[in-house]
């Protein structure tokens, strides 16, 4: 074995990269159910890839056969249904994860110097993963697949001179249709889970260059013993693999009741009208997007001001993506001199707390017809959502903040 | 841009998907093999004949149903020669679009697209019309083209609808015109059995998955003792 190990080290730094990620590389002791969320979304990346290629087995990426082969999955395929439902409910938990995740970097002000960097390329594997699922939820070939993506891909009609233009070019037809779907079928399954793929990667080799953040959001490599091991840290290896683990189980056995119990999840999880097959003179009477986008899908439609110069249509599409763009910015944003909240004073957290339920009831709107108190409750949602970033640091450099200790607690 | 700001008036307008009608409650139970027998009866009888259920085998429905292959074979397949076929109508869609107006949906998903409720609902809201070209109309699908095909065993019946404060007719109650071989209480355990049995051909895997999933959590139970316990044993010098 030892042999072996060497022969493989003297031609590829196996041992180097394991000590160096794993079992020497120190981690944080404090690590709390937050940081769970790292490790399960890895889990679910590859739950989806792997369950992403039995589907692909028996898929077929064709307007005329498209619904009917999800149907033979569902039920002639071996397994076949539990591989769909795995997929398409874990989809849902996928974001579940990544949300928590993103808000446990919001906590922890894990996205401040120096690893701004490890936000950003998590913030471009989250819109990745938005791509990524809008283009899955098109394959089913359902109706709301269908209306979904029209509504969705029309968006992009709102850019002035080059829009219609431009929706063309991506249906690859006047309107939805075969084309569209191939070629969402050659993004989803090929170029975005690669991209996806190099982006991880990426966000780990940052994140392994400069450390974990933690609780504290103190630097642990700063108090370091005469060997340089960090006196706050532990090996990655073995403890929080096996901690990983009973989070693993955890989040699988909640995972497991939806598949098994409930895999519509009152349709939060799978729409009922996703159950009848694309028509293209049927609309929908309530086209919904699936619930991680209803947010954003809030924000689009909370802009309905005709008196903005291009039209309300355009500034709708213009604050949804500036909804996200802006979250880019958020570790030059934050201007406080401590990263976690637990050192921070009352207004970041009324600022915090504020966000979270403007995000809450924008996501909840997103459900709902757009139209009496609910587009004013939107545009009150849409205005405390950007003014938690934008005001960021004015209120940030005004709070107070308690004094941060010099080792983890 | 115009077809953008359709879309969205479109998308922003609220739902009348139920129409504000009532639904009633209906109880579904996958292990009531009897009902899904019963329901699959009233299906190959009333139903198949006019709308398919593409997506079924009829060996995978004795299977899980617990019918005799031959049974199905003799008294069930009137429009299949294959055990291992598929549940197609023999009607072909053209002339029954001529026929109806439209051609009858399939209805191997109709459970999860419309809902349970909905379908044991539909099934007992039929009631005469002579204004409808097939003489029946629905309260809950408002001049549907299909005729109530059960008639026979629930009767026909004549609704009477009231004008409410806002002038709009608004039903009120069924009244019997000719009485059917079944009695109320006998139609509705009927319908649920139907609405039973396309529960299960919405979704087969419904049989297994149940009964898998306790396993599955059972398991995952075990599994959680023994990784926490070893994380505990791992973690006791960490302080």
């Amino acid at each position: 074995m030892e042999k072996l190990m060497s022969w493989i080290d003297d031609r590829f730094p196996l041992t180097q990269v394991w000590e160096e990620h794993m079992a020497q590389y120190y981690a944080p002791k404090n690590f709390n159910f937050w940081y769970f969320f790292g490790s399960l979304a890895i889990l679910m990346l590859v739950m989806q890839i792997i369950t992403g290629i039995f589907l692909t087995m028996h898929y077929k990426p064709d307007a005329e056969l498209a619904f009917a082969s999800v149907e033979y999955i569902m039920r002639d395929v071996p397994w076949g249904w539990l591989m769909r439902y795995l997929h398409a409910v874990g989809a849902s938990m996928f974001f579940i994860v990544v949300y928590l995740h993103m808000f446990r970097a919001m906590i922890y002000g894990s996205y401040r110097g120096p690893r701004e960097l490890i936000w950003i390329f998590g913030m471009v594997i989250f819109i990745a993963l938005m791509a990524e699922s809008f283009m899955g939820y098109l394959l089913p070939w359902g109706n709301m697949s269908f209306w979904g993506a029209q509504v969705i891909i029309s968006l992009f009609g709102a850019i002035p001179y080059v829009g219609d233009g431009l929706v063309e070019w991506l249906r690859g037809d006047y309107v939805i249709s075969d084309a569209t779907l191939n070629r969402f079928f050659a993004f989803h399954v090929a170029a975005v889970p690669l991209v996806l793929v190099i982006l991880v990667f990426l966000h780990i080799v940052a994140l392994h260059k400069v450390g974990s953040n933690n609780p504290d959001g103190i630097e642990i490599k700063k108090n370091k013993d005469e060997n340089g091991i960090p006196l706050d840290g532990i090996p990655f290896h073995p403890y929080y693999t096996v901690k990983d683990i009973v989070g693993v189980i955890v989040f699988l056995m909640v995972f497991s009741a939806i598949i098994f119990f409930a895999p519509e999840l009152g349709g939060w999880f799978l729409e009922a009208d996703n159950f009848t097959p694309a028509d293209p003179v049927s609309t929908p009477s309530h086209i919904v997007p699936l619930w991680y986008f209803t947010p954003y899908y809030s924000i689009l439609r909370a802009v309905t001001w005709e008196w903005l110069p291009g039209g309300a249509k355009l500034w709708g599409v213009i604050a949804m993506f500036a909804s996200l763009i802006v979250l880019f910015f958020l570790p030059w944003l934050d201007r406080s001199p401590v990263k976690s909240i637990r050192y921070r004073g009352g207004i970041f957290k009324a600022a915090l707390a504020i966000f979270v339920a403007a995000f809450l009831l924008l996501g909840w709107l997103g459900t709902q017809p757009a139209e009496g108190i609910n587009l004013l409750l939107a545009q009150i949602g849409m205005f405390l959502y950007f003014a938690f970033f934008l005001l960021m640091p004015i209120y940030t450099s005004l709070d107070s903040t308690k004094p941060v200790p010099e080792r983890l607690t | 841009m115009k077809k953008l700001f359709l879309l969205l008036t479109l998308v922003s307008m609220p739902a009348f998907a139920s129409g504000g009608a009532h639904l009633d409650e209906v109880d579904i139970d996958m292990s009531d093999t009897a009902s899904l027998q019963r329901g699959a009866g009233m299906f190959v009888n009333y139903c198949l004949s006019c709308h398919s259920a593409a997506f079924m085998r009829y060996n995978r429905m004795a299977a899980d149903l617990q019918i005799p292959e031959e049974v199905v074979e003799d008294n069930m397949m009137f429009t299949a020669d294959r055990i291992g076929g598929l549940m197609k109508t023999t009607m072909p869609a053209e002339d029954a679009k001529k026929w109806f107006g439209k051609t009858p949906p399939d209805l191997s998903l109709i459970a999860r697209s419309r809902g349970p409720e909905w379908v044991y609902t539909y099934m007992r809201s039929f009631y005469l019309d002579d204004n409808s070209p097939s003489g029946w109309n629905n309260v809950l699908f408002e001049k549907v083209a299909m005729p109530h095909v059960l008639y026979n065993l629930q009767g026909a019946r004549h609704a009477i609808f009231k004008k409410d404060e806002h002038g709009k007719e608004v039903f009120e109650r069924y009244e019997m015109v000719k009485p059917g071989s079944l009695n109320e209480e006998e139609f509705d355990a009927a319908a649920r059995d139907l609405t039973n049995f396309l529960v299960y051909v919405a979704e087969p895997a419904q049989m297994v998955r149940y009964k898998l999933g306790v396993y599955v959590l059972i398991f995952l139970a075990i599994f959680f003792v023994f990784a926490y316990l070893l994380k505990k044993e791992y973690w006791k010098d960490v302080h």
